[in-house]
């Protein structure tokens, strides 16, 4: 049961991380972005590149990745998505963007790193082991430096000064605005925020998961899901969203796993019905 | 503002240059002939390894044909050129694909990938006059009336049974499990697997143990198998990408039994995702292993590699269908318009297989799994993985 638990642990504080940019980016400009699985596997593969290919530090190599990532989705923002905001009289465009950049970005992903699956030596080699739990070092370490950046950015964005601009565009964008709050630049630093957070999982998660091209559509998908159960655009719902599901998958993985893959079945049906019951999710409500 | 003569100018090299693209053509054309060969297959998305090891292998073998003069069939030399769709592992786009290849005036294509797409392009095949060599292992394809798809590899209800019996007798296994993506090709070759391991006397510990395929962290899945202790893992219909993650997750859970699977795998993916926890694992390959592989596949290795910067060793399998096709319309120069005639020479053909050492023969197979020939012979060798490459553990045949 232990072994359980602590899976569901470590894959909620993966799943929380990615989730976290996802309902930023939401929340600010009420965008669904569908790239932002691809740009988990941008992030992956720079990371690689880095650490596996030129040998530099992996640290130096996840910075890369957020760095990187960052000015993606702040030119992103500058050349794409701001102009459609401002023409468009329908929300939908932002979405056909968004699907448009995530095909544009697995199709580069696929020219530029090719087809097949990578992965990087091991940052941390060995495994804990004792009586109730088995559990690899890389793992424990990713799972903590997981948890470090989300209370990092919880705190980012409770007390810095860009923080709290981005905190009242959730809010209320128009009041935001009327305040003094200048909408476009915090538009964009909460856009390239929210993809490094896509990058720097990414990258992190390289050391455990590996990476391919191809994988940014799923990845997409089950942020969705953690976003939909923990509540649009609320970065605690999020957070919860994220270690709700992946302590259901660990938990059902084991118990079920005499009944054939039904895990995510019921997985599925269970969110059917919760939505049906809270539409908006656990908090569903504005950022604040 | 474009004056009169930058205008003369620029129709100047307009004309220049479609005139020289018309020489190129007039020129290539007076050399050779063409002969377009197909592929509809997956090379984009999760699955994107298994296509883009197909056509990287016949755009390879095609360029290195056309350097040497094209390949002569009855009184014609020909030029191949590979015409390629990404059906995107969806059937919808896979029967659009085989319909752009009878547009294209296309007899021979290579794929579908995957079992729900080559099941889909049957009737466009059958009707259009296409033969087409799947990735895909359901029996109905190959089995009369059928009689358009020929087989491309070896399926696993061909090796599994060789693996088992060989590790049984060998490595002294009892006990087995087997783990399977939630997808039909993977949940049909774990279905075949168990009942081989069950008709060899071997104790099946775990058979309804599944992932979706796009599953990234294996632990929690693999946690209540290797809790059994089975002496053999078996990761049924495994994808290259989805093969280290499970391996690393099983030896570091603390599994300490045997791996293997009835696909075809790369070293390098296996070195990169798994390391030294990899060493051991026992999967199906083509002939590249240094104990087999002839000069010719040594060269194909090289000029693969250099085109496009890195070899995929699922392609040791992958070369051979273009061969198969080109050496039987060598046979029969009438079938190269005309499938009815490739039919007629499937059950005689017989030419030397150029990949690898020794006496091999290029044949086709399949009798005794299909009733018909219906398969082509690749050399059936069981690998295992040990120091970022593949030993042969042995080497088996189909038929």
């Amino acid at each position: 049961m232990e072994q359980v638990f602590a899976n569901g642990l470590y894959l909620g504080a993966q799943y929380a991380l990615i989730a976290l940019g996802l309902t930023l980016i939401f929340a600010l400009m009420n965008v669904l972005n569908f790239a932002h699985g691809q740009m988990y596997v941008l992030g992956g593969f720079i990371t690689y590149t880095v650490y596996a290919r030129l040998g530099l530090p992996f640290v130096v190599a996840l910075f890369a990745s957020g760095v990187t990532l960052a000015t993606v989705g702040a030119l992103i923002e500058k050349f794409l998505f701001r102009p459609v905001i401002r023409r468009s009289v329908r929300e939908e465009s932002t979405m056909l963007l968004a699907a448009a950049i995530a095909f544009l970005l697995d199709a580069l992903i696929l020219l530029l790193f090719g087809e097949k699956q990578r992965g990087v030596p091991k940052i941390v080699k060995g495994v804990f082991t004792s009586d109730a739990l088995i559990m690899p070092y890389d793992r424990i370490l990713v799972g903590i430096l997981a948890i470090a950046f989300i209370a990092a950015f919880v705190l980012f964005m409770q007390y810095s000064k860009p923080g709290r601009a981005m905190r009242a565009l959730a809010q209320d964008r128009v009041a935001a605005q009327l305040m003094g709050v200048r909408v476009d630049r915090y538009s964009m630093i909460g856009f390239a925020l929210g993809a490094m957070l896509a990058g720097v999982v990414g990258g992190l998660l390289v050391a455990i998961t590996g990476i391919s091209s191809g994988i940014g559509g799923p990845i997409s998908i089950k942020a969705f899901m953690m976003v939909m159960i923990g509540g649009a655009g609320v970065v605690g719902g999020a957070i919860a969203g994220g270690f709700i599901l992946g302590m259901l998958e660990s938990v059902g993985l084991s118990a079920l796993h005499d009944y054939g893959d039904i895990t995510y079945l019921v997985i599925f049906a269970a969110l059917m019905v919760f939505l049906s019951l809270r539409p908006n999710g656990l908090m569903g409500k504005p950022w604040g | 503002m474009i004056n009169r003569r930058s205008a003369v100018t620029f129709m100047a090299l307009g004309t220049a240059s479609v005139l020289s693209i018309m020489a190129g053509a007039f020129s290539a054309n007076a050399a050779n002939k063409e002969l377009k060969i197909g592929f509809v297959g997956v090379t984009s998305g999760p699955a994107a390894a298994w296509g883009t090891s197909n056509v990287r292998s016949m755009q390879t073998r095609a360029e290195w044909i056309n350097e040497m003069g094209g390949v002569k069939i009855g009184g014609e030399t020909y030029d191949i050129n590979i015409i390629t769709f990404d059906d995107q592992k969806d059937p919808k786009r896979a029967i659009a694909g085989m319909e752009k290849m009878a547009q294209e005036g296309i007899h021979y294509v290579v794929g579908p990938n995957v079992d729900d797409g080559a099941a889909a392009v049957r009737p466009v095949a059958e009707a259009k006059g296409i033969i087409y060599f799947p990735y895909a292992f359901p029996k109905p394809l190959y089995v009369a009336p059928a009689s358009n798809a020929i087989l491309g590899m070896i399926a696993n209800y061909q090796s599994g049974p060789a693996i088992y019996k060989f590790l049984k007798e060998k490595k002294g296994v009892k006990t087995i499990a087997f783990v399977a993506a939630n997808e039909s090709d993977p949940l049909s070759q774990r279905e075949g697997g168990v009942a081989a391991a069950k008709a060899l006397g071997l104790q099946v510990v775990a058979e309804k143990d599944t992932y979706q395929n796009d599953t990234r962290d294996f632990t929690p899945v693999l946690t209540p198998v290797v809790k059994l202790k089975p002496d053999l893992l078996v990761l049924s219909g495994v994808a290259p990408g989805n093969a280290p993650l499970l391996i690393r997750a099983a030896r570091e859970l603390g599994y300490k039994g045997l791996i293997s699977t009835e696909t075809a795998h790369d070293a390098k993916v296996l070195q990169e995702g798994a390391g030294e926890l990899a060493d051991g694992f026992i999967s199906v390959g083509g002939a590249s292993t240094p104990e087999i592989a002839s000069d010719m596949m040594k060269e194909f290795v090289r000029r693969y590699t250099k085109k496009f910067g890195e070899y995929n060793d699922e392609s040791n399998t992958k070369v051979y269908a273009l061969d198969y096709i080109l050496e039987t319309l060598k046979a029969n120069p009438a079938a190269i318009n005309n499938v009815e005639e490739f039919k007629r020479t499937v059950d005689t053909f017989s030419a030397p297989n150029p990949y690898v050492k020794g006496e091999g023969k290029l044949k086709y197979v399949g009798t005794a799994s299909f009733g018909q020939k219906r398969q082509i012979a690749v050399p059936m060798v069981v690998n295992t993985y040990k120091d970022g490459k593949f030993e042969t553990l042995f080497v088996g045949e189909v038929d």
